[in-house]
Protein backbone atom coordinates (compact mmCIF):
# COMPACT_ATOMS: atom_id res chain seq x y z
CA UNK A 1 0.00 0.00 0.00
CA UNK A 2 1.40 3.27 -0.91
CA UNK A 3 2.15 6.21 2.16
CA UNK A 4 -0.84 7.81 0.86
CA UNK A 5 -2.82 5.03 1.46
CA UNK A 6 -1.98 4.56 4.41
CA UNK A 7 -2.14 8.27 5.77
CA UNK A 8 -5.81 7.96 4.32
CA UNK A 9 -6.41 5.31 6.14
CA UNK A 10 -5.14 6.51 9.51
CA UNK A 11 -6.59 10.13 8.87
CA UNK A 12 -9.51 8.49 9.00
CA UNK A 13 -9.13 6.19 12.16
CA UNK A 14 -8.48 9.40 13.76
CA UNK A 15 -11.44 11.13 13.07
CA UNK A 16 -13.81 8.38 13.75
CA UNK A 17 -11.67 8.36 16.86
CA UNK A 18 -12.10 11.56 18.13
CA UNK A 19 -15.92 11.41 17.08
CA UNK A 20 -16.30 8.34 19.04
CA UNK A 21 -14.88 10.21 22.17
CA UNK A 22 -16.51 13.50 21.90
CA UNK A 23 -19.90 12.81 20.20
CA UNK A 24 -21.16 9.20 20.81
CA UNK A 25 -20.19 8.09 17.31
CA UNK A 26 -21.75 11.10 15.39
CA UNK A 27 -25.65 10.13 16.34
CA UNK A 28 -28.03 12.16 18.02
CA UNK A 29 -29.15 10.49 21.93
CA UNK A 30 -31.99 12.73 21.81
CA UNK A 31 -34.74 12.75 19.62
CA UNK A 32 -33.98 14.72 16.27
CA UNK A 33 -37.11 17.20 15.64
CA UNK A 34 -34.81 19.20 13.02
CA UNK A 35 -37.92 21.49 10.85
CA UNK A 36 -40.56 20.47 13.32
CA UNK A 37 -43.62 22.27 13.11
CA UNK A 38 -44.07 23.09 16.65
CA UNK A 39 -41.46 24.85 19.52
CA UNK A 40 -41.09 27.60 17.05
CA UNK A 41 -41.57 30.90 19.23
CA UNK A 42 -42.37 31.69 22.77
CA UNK A 43 -43.37 35.22 24.60
CA UNK A 44 -42.97 35.02 27.94
CA UNK A 45 -41.90 37.61 30.96
CA UNK A 46 -37.88 36.97 33.01
CA UNK A 47 -38.20 38.30 36.55
CA UNK A 48 -37.41 41.52 35.38
CA UNK A 49 -40.66 41.85 33.81
CA UNK A 50 -38.96 42.05 30.61
CA UNK A 51 -40.28 40.33 27.79
CA UNK A 52 -38.50 37.50 26.71
CA UNK A 53 -38.81 35.82 22.65
CA UNK A 54 -36.65 32.93 21.15
CA UNK A 55 -34.89 35.74 19.23
CA UNK A 56 -33.24 36.99 22.00
CA UNK A 57 -30.95 33.92 22.09
CA UNK A 58 -29.72 33.58 18.70
CA UNK A 59 -26.37 32.98 18.22
CA UNK A 60 -26.29 30.77 21.29
CA UNK A 61 -27.77 27.30 22.46
CA UNK A 62 -31.29 27.27 24.06
CA UNK A 63 -31.96 24.12 26.51
CA UNK A 64 -35.71 24.93 27.06
CA UNK A 65 -38.23 23.26 29.54
CA UNK A 66 -41.26 23.31 31.37
CA UNK A 67 -42.31 22.68 35.22
CA UNK A 68 -43.31 24.28 38.62
CA UNK A 69 -40.77 25.13 41.63
CA UNK A 70 -43.25 23.01 43.98
CA UNK A 71 -42.30 20.06 42.12
CA UNK A 72 -39.61 18.12 44.72
CA UNK A 73 -38.61 15.47 42.00
CA UNK A 74 -38.36 16.13 38.37
CA UNK A 75 -37.94 19.71 37.68
CA UNK A 76 -35.13 19.91 40.33
CA UNK A 77 -33.64 16.94 38.65
CA UNK A 78 -33.98 18.64 35.23
CA UNK A 79 -32.54 21.94 36.77
CA UNK A 80 -29.64 19.65 38.04
CA UNK A 81 -29.05 18.08 34.79
CA UNK A 82 -28.75 21.21 33.09
CA UNK A 83 -26.45 22.97 35.48
CA UNK A 84 -23.89 19.51 35.38
CA UNK A 85 -24.40 19.79 31.50
CA UNK A 86 -22.89 23.77 31.21
CA UNK A 87 -20.73 22.43 33.74
CA UNK A 88 -19.30 19.43 31.57
CA UNK A 89 -19.07 21.88 28.27
CA UNK A 90 -16.60 23.69 30.39
CA UNK A 91 -15.71 27.12 28.31
CA UNK A 92 -18.17 25.93 25.46
CA UNK A 93 -20.95 25.95 28.79
CA UNK A 94 -21.15 29.70 27.85
CA UNK A 95 -23.00 29.27 24.56
CA UNK A 96 -25.47 27.33 26.27
CA UNK A 97 -29.08 29.50 27.74
CA UNK A 98 -31.12 27.32 30.15
CA UNK A 99 -34.95 28.51 30.00
CA UNK A 100 -36.84 27.20 32.98
CA UNK A 101 -40.60 28.32 31.89
CA UNK A 102 -42.99 27.73 34.77
CA UNK A 103 -46.50 26.30 34.27
CA UNK A 104 -47.53 27.22 37.58
CA UNK A 105 -47.46 31.15 37.58
CA UNK A 106 -50.46 31.53 39.97
CA UNK A 107 -47.79 30.36 42.63
CA UNK A 108 -44.39 30.58 41.19
CA UNK A 109 -43.81 34.35 41.39
CA UNK A 110 -41.10 36.52 40.00
CA UNK A 111 -39.32 36.31 42.82
CA UNK A 112 -39.61 32.40 43.70
CA UNK A 113 -38.31 32.37 39.64
CA UNK A 114 -35.34 34.08 39.89
CA UNK A 115 -34.27 32.38 43.43
CA UNK A 116 -35.18 28.86 42.13
CA UNK A 117 -33.26 29.06 38.90
CA UNK A 118 -30.32 31.10 40.12
CA UNK A 119 -29.53 28.44 43.14
CA UNK A 120 -28.83 25.99 40.08
CA UNK A 121 -26.66 28.11 38.37
CA UNK A 122 -26.99 31.76 37.80
CA UNK A 123 -27.17 32.52 34.08
CA UNK A 124 -30.47 30.00 34.28
CA UNK A 125 -33.46 31.99 33.28
CA UNK A 126 -36.96 31.78 34.53
CA UNK A 127 -39.67 32.65 32.40
CA UNK A 128 -43.19 32.88 33.10
CA UNK A 129 -46.30 34.24 31.83
CA UNK A 130 -50.32 34.92 32.93
CA UNK A 131 -52.23 31.92 32.74
CA UNK A 132 -53.35 32.56 29.08
CA UNK A 133 -49.64 33.03 27.97
CA UNK A 134 -48.77 29.67 29.45
CA UNK A 135 -51.57 27.92 27.67
CA UNK A 136 -50.79 29.35 24.97
CA UNK A 137 -46.77 28.48 25.08
CA UNK A 138 -47.76 25.09 26.08
CA UNK A 139 -49.72 24.64 23.41
CA UNK A 140 -47.25 25.12 20.72
CA UNK A 141 -44.55 22.99 22.43
CA UNK A 142 -47.27 20.50 22.82
CA UNK A 143 -46.83 20.47 26.31
CA UNK A 144 -49.38 18.76 28.39
CA UNK A 145 -50.19 19.83 31.91
CA UNK A 146 -53.11 20.02 33.80
CA UNK A 147 -53.88 20.93 37.38
CA UNK A 148 -54.72 17.97 39.67
CA UNK A 149 -56.37 18.56 43.25
CA UNK A 150 -54.26 17.10 45.69
CA UNK A 151 -54.66 17.25 49.53
CA UNK A 152 -54.95 20.35 51.04
CA UNK A 153 -53.82 22.27 47.46
CA UNK A 154 -52.75 20.93 43.53
CA UNK A 155 -50.10 19.41 41.65
CA UNK A 156 -49.50 19.52 38.15
CA UNK A 157 -49.28 16.97 35.89
CA UNK A 158 -47.19 17.42 33.17
CA UNK A 159 -44.65 16.76 30.32
CA UNK A 160 -41.17 17.00 30.97
CA UNK A 161 -38.89 16.94 27.59
CA UNK A 162 -36.14 19.62 27.68
CA UNK A 163 -36.16 21.56 24.15
CA UNK A 164 -33.03 22.07 22.45
CA UNK A 165 -32.33 25.20 19.96
CA UNK A 166 -29.63 25.73 18.17
CA UNK A 167 -27.89 29.13 17.44
CA UNK A 168 -30.17 29.77 14.44
CA UNK A 169 -32.85 29.41 16.94
CA UNK A 170 -33.84 26.13 15.44
CA UNK A 171 -35.41 23.43 17.22
CA UNK A 172 -33.08 20.70 16.85
CA UNK A 173 -33.79 17.86 19.73
CA UNK A 174 -35.81 16.59 22.34
CA UNK A 175 -34.16 15.27 25.53
CA UNK A 176 -35.87 12.75 27.79
CA UNK A 177 -35.18 13.04 31.69
CA UNK A 178 -33.96 9.31 31.60
CA UNK A 179 -31.04 11.19 29.10
CA UNK A 180 -27.96 11.54 31.22
CA UNK A 181 -26.43 15.14 31.40
CA UNK A 182 -22.72 13.09 29.41
CA UNK A 183 -25.18 12.18 26.59
CA UNK A 184 -26.78 15.81 26.61
CA UNK A 185 -23.09 16.87 26.29
CA UNK A 186 -22.53 15.02 23.71
CA UNK A 187 -25.68 15.90 21.75
CA UNK A 188 -24.51 19.21 21.90
CA UNK A 189 -21.10 18.37 20.40
CA UNK A 190 -22.48 17.23 17.49
CA UNK A 191 -24.54 20.37 16.97
CA UNK A 192 -21.66 22.85 17.93
CA UNK A 193 -19.66 21.19 15.48
CA UNK A 194 -22.00 20.44 12.47
CA UNK A 195 -22.47 24.62 12.91
CA UNK A 196 -18.48 25.29 12.44
CA UNK A 197 -17.23 26.47 9.44
CA UNK A 198 -15.62 24.02 7.21
CA UNK A 199 -11.98 25.31 7.01
CA UNK A 200 -12.07 24.98 10.53
CA UNK A 201 -12.96 21.47 10.48
CA UNK A 202 -9.80 19.77 11.38
CA UNK A 203 -8.91 22.47 14.38
CA UNK B 1 -33.56 -7.63 93.55
CA UNK B 2 -31.09 -9.10 91.64
CA UNK B 3 -34.12 -10.95 89.47
CA UNK B 4 -35.86 -7.96 89.09
CA UNK B 5 -32.80 -5.53 87.67
CA UNK B 6 -33.00 -8.56 85.31
CA UNK B 7 -36.50 -8.72 84.53
CA UNK B 8 -36.47 -5.07 83.89
CA UNK B 9 -33.28 -5.37 81.49
CA UNK B 10 -35.26 -8.24 79.64
CA UNK B 11 -38.21 -5.81 79.15
CA UNK B 12 -36.05 -3.10 77.96
CA UNK B 13 -34.61 -5.23 75.36
CA UNK B 14 -37.91 -6.62 74.16
CA UNK B 15 -39.04 -3.36 73.58
CA UNK B 16 -36.17 -2.68 71.52
CA UNK B 17 -36.95 -5.33 69.48
CA UNK B 18 -40.13 -4.12 68.84
CA UNK B 19 -39.37 -0.53 67.86
CA UNK B 20 -36.84 -2.42 65.68
CA UNK B 21 -38.86 -3.76 63.59
CA UNK B 22 -39.08 -0.74 61.11
CA UNK B 23 -35.51 0.75 60.49
CA UNK B 24 -35.36 4.39 58.32
CA UNK B 25 -32.32 4.73 56.29
CA UNK B 26 -30.48 7.72 54.55
CA UNK B 27 -33.40 10.18 55.26
CA UNK B 28 -32.94 13.41 53.77
CA UNK B 29 -34.99 16.53 52.92
CA UNK B 30 -34.48 18.95 49.57
CA UNK B 31 -33.40 22.39 50.69
CA UNK B 32 -35.37 25.21 49.49
CA UNK B 33 -34.68 29.20 48.66
CA UNK B 34 -36.43 31.54 50.83
CA UNK B 35 -39.49 32.09 48.57
CA UNK B 36 -40.68 28.20 47.78
CA UNK B 37 -43.23 26.76 50.14
CA UNK B 38 -42.66 23.15 50.10
CA UNK B 39 -40.57 20.46 49.71
CA UNK B 40 -39.89 16.53 49.96
CA UNK B 41 -38.40 14.12 52.70
CA UNK B 42 -36.44 10.93 51.03
CA UNK B 43 -35.60 8.07 52.67
CA UNK B 44 -35.31 3.84 52.87
CA UNK B 45 -37.56 1.85 54.99
CA UNK B 46 -37.17 -1.89 56.16
CA UNK B 47 -40.50 -3.58 58.05
CA UNK B 48 -39.16 -7.13 59.15
CA UNK B 49 -42.30 -8.07 59.55
CA UNK B 50 -44.38 -5.98 57.47
CA UNK B 51 -46.14 -2.83 57.98
CA UNK B 52 -47.94 0.44 57.11
CA UNK B 53 -46.55 4.00 57.01
CA UNK B 54 -50.06 5.87 57.60
CA UNK B 55 -48.96 9.37 58.08
CA UNK B 56 -46.18 11.95 58.54
CA UNK B 57 -45.60 14.94 60.49
CA UNK B 58 -43.06 17.76 60.89
CA UNK B 59 -43.60 20.92 62.93
CA UNK B 60 -41.51 22.92 59.73
CA UNK B 61 -44.65 22.02 58.02
CA UNK B 62 -47.98 23.32 57.81
CA UNK B 63 -49.40 20.36 56.34
CA UNK B 64 -47.57 16.98 55.67
CA UNK B 65 -47.88 14.11 53.02
CA UNK B 66 -47.29 10.98 51.44
CA UNK B 67 -46.96 10.96 47.77
CA UNK B 68 -46.46 8.84 44.99
CA UNK B 69 -44.95 10.15 41.69
CA UNK B 70 -45.16 8.20 38.24
CA UNK B 71 -44.08 8.87 34.81
CA UNK B 72 -46.88 7.60 32.97
CA UNK B 73 -46.22 8.35 28.50
CA UNK B 74 -44.10 10.75 29.59
CA UNK B 75 -46.10 12.75 31.74
CA UNK B 76 -45.04 13.25 34.93
CA UNK B 77 -48.02 12.65 37.84
CA UNK B 78 -47.80 13.39 41.50
CA UNK B 79 -50.47 12.31 43.89
CA UNK B 80 -51.09 12.13 47.48
CA UNK B 81 -51.83 8.50 48.83
CA UNK B 82 -53.47 7.55 52.34
CA UNK B 83 -50.79 4.86 53.00
CA UNK B 84 -47.92 3.19 51.91
CA UNK B 85 -47.36 -0.57 52.17
CA UNK B 86 -44.36 -1.92 53.74
CA UNK B 87 -43.76 -5.85 52.24
CA UNK B 88 -42.15 -7.54 55.38
CA UNK B 89 -38.46 -7.79 54.68
CA UNK B 90 -37.80 -5.35 51.71
CA UNK B 91 -36.79 -2.25 51.58
CA UNK B 92 -38.91 0.43 50.11
CA UNK B 93 -37.23 3.16 48.87
CA UNK B 94 -38.95 6.53 49.02
CA UNK B 95 -36.57 8.77 46.21
CA UNK B 96 -37.24 11.39 43.35
CA UNK B 97 -39.23 9.45 41.05
CA UNK B 98 -41.17 7.32 43.27
CA UNK B 99 -42.21 8.29 46.65
CA UNK B 100 -41.68 10.99 49.31
CA UNK B 101 -43.15 12.41 52.35
CA UNK B 102 -44.28 16.02 51.05
CA UNK B 103 -43.80 19.06 53.34
CA UNK B 104 -46.16 22.01 52.53
CA UNK B 105 -46.75 25.64 53.66
CA UNK B 106 -42.97 25.72 55.25
CA UNK B 107 -43.07 27.88 57.94
CA UNK B 108 -39.25 28.87 57.02
CA UNK B 109 -36.97 27.69 54.63
CA UNK B 110 -35.21 24.64 54.81
CA UNK B 111 -31.15 25.19 54.84
CA UNK B 112 -28.43 22.96 54.50
CA UNK B 113 -26.95 21.81 57.74
CA UNK B 114 -30.36 21.96 59.45
CA UNK B 115 -31.77 19.09 60.76
CA UNK B 116 -35.40 18.76 60.17
CA UNK B 117 -37.44 16.76 62.28
CA UNK B 118 -40.07 14.74 61.32
CA UNK B 119 -42.12 12.08 62.76
CA UNK B 120 -43.74 8.88 60.86
CA UNK B 121 -46.21 6.84 61.99
CA UNK B 122 -46.45 2.96 61.26
CA UNK B 123 -49.06 0.38 61.65
CA UNK B 124 -47.85 -3.20 62.18
CA UNK B 125 -49.74 -6.44 61.25
CA UNK B 126 -51.22 -6.36 64.60
CA UNK B 127 -52.54 -2.87 64.11
CA UNK B 128 -50.46 -1.60 66.77
CA UNK B 129 -49.04 1.68 65.64
CA UNK B 130 -45.34 2.87 66.79
CA UNK B 131 -44.35 6.44 65.96
CA UNK B 132 -40.83 6.89 64.96
CA UNK B 133 -38.85 10.37 64.98
CA UNK B 134 -35.97 11.51 63.25
CA UNK B 135 -34.11 14.46 62.97
CA UNK B 136 -33.47 14.68 59.00
CA UNK B 137 -30.53 16.26 57.27
CA UNK B 138 -31.41 18.31 54.30
CA UNK B 139 -28.99 17.87 51.21
CA UNK B 140 -28.83 21.15 48.58
CA UNK B 141 -31.77 22.30 46.48
CA UNK B 142 -29.71 20.77 43.52
CA UNK B 143 -29.34 17.52 44.56
CA UNK B 144 -29.85 15.03 42.08
CA UNK B 145 -28.60 11.43 43.23
CA UNK B 146 -31.90 10.17 43.77
CA UNK B 147 -32.35 9.52 39.88
CA UNK B 148 -35.25 8.60 37.95
CA UNK B 149 -37.53 5.54 37.85
CA UNK B 150 -37.35 4.80 34.42
CA UNK B 151 -40.77 4.92 32.49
Amino acid sequence: MSIFGRALILGGVLILTSCGQQTNGGKFVGNDVTSAAFGREFRLFDPDGHQRSLADFRGRYVVLFFGYTQCPDACPTALARAAEVRKQLGSDGDKVQVVFVTLDPERDTDLLMREYTSAFDPSFLGLRGDLAATRKVAEEFRVFYQKVPSGSSYTLDHSVLNYVFDPKGRLRLLWRPDETAAQCVSDLRILMKSERPFWRFFS
Amino acid sequence: MKSKILVSAFLLVAAGVVDAQVTVSDAWVRATVPAQRATAAFMQIVATDGARLIAASSPVAGTTELHEMAMVDGVMKMRAIPGLDLPAGKTVVLSPGSYHVMLLDLKAPIRVGDAVPLSLVFEGPDKRRTTIELKVPVRPLTDATGGHRQP
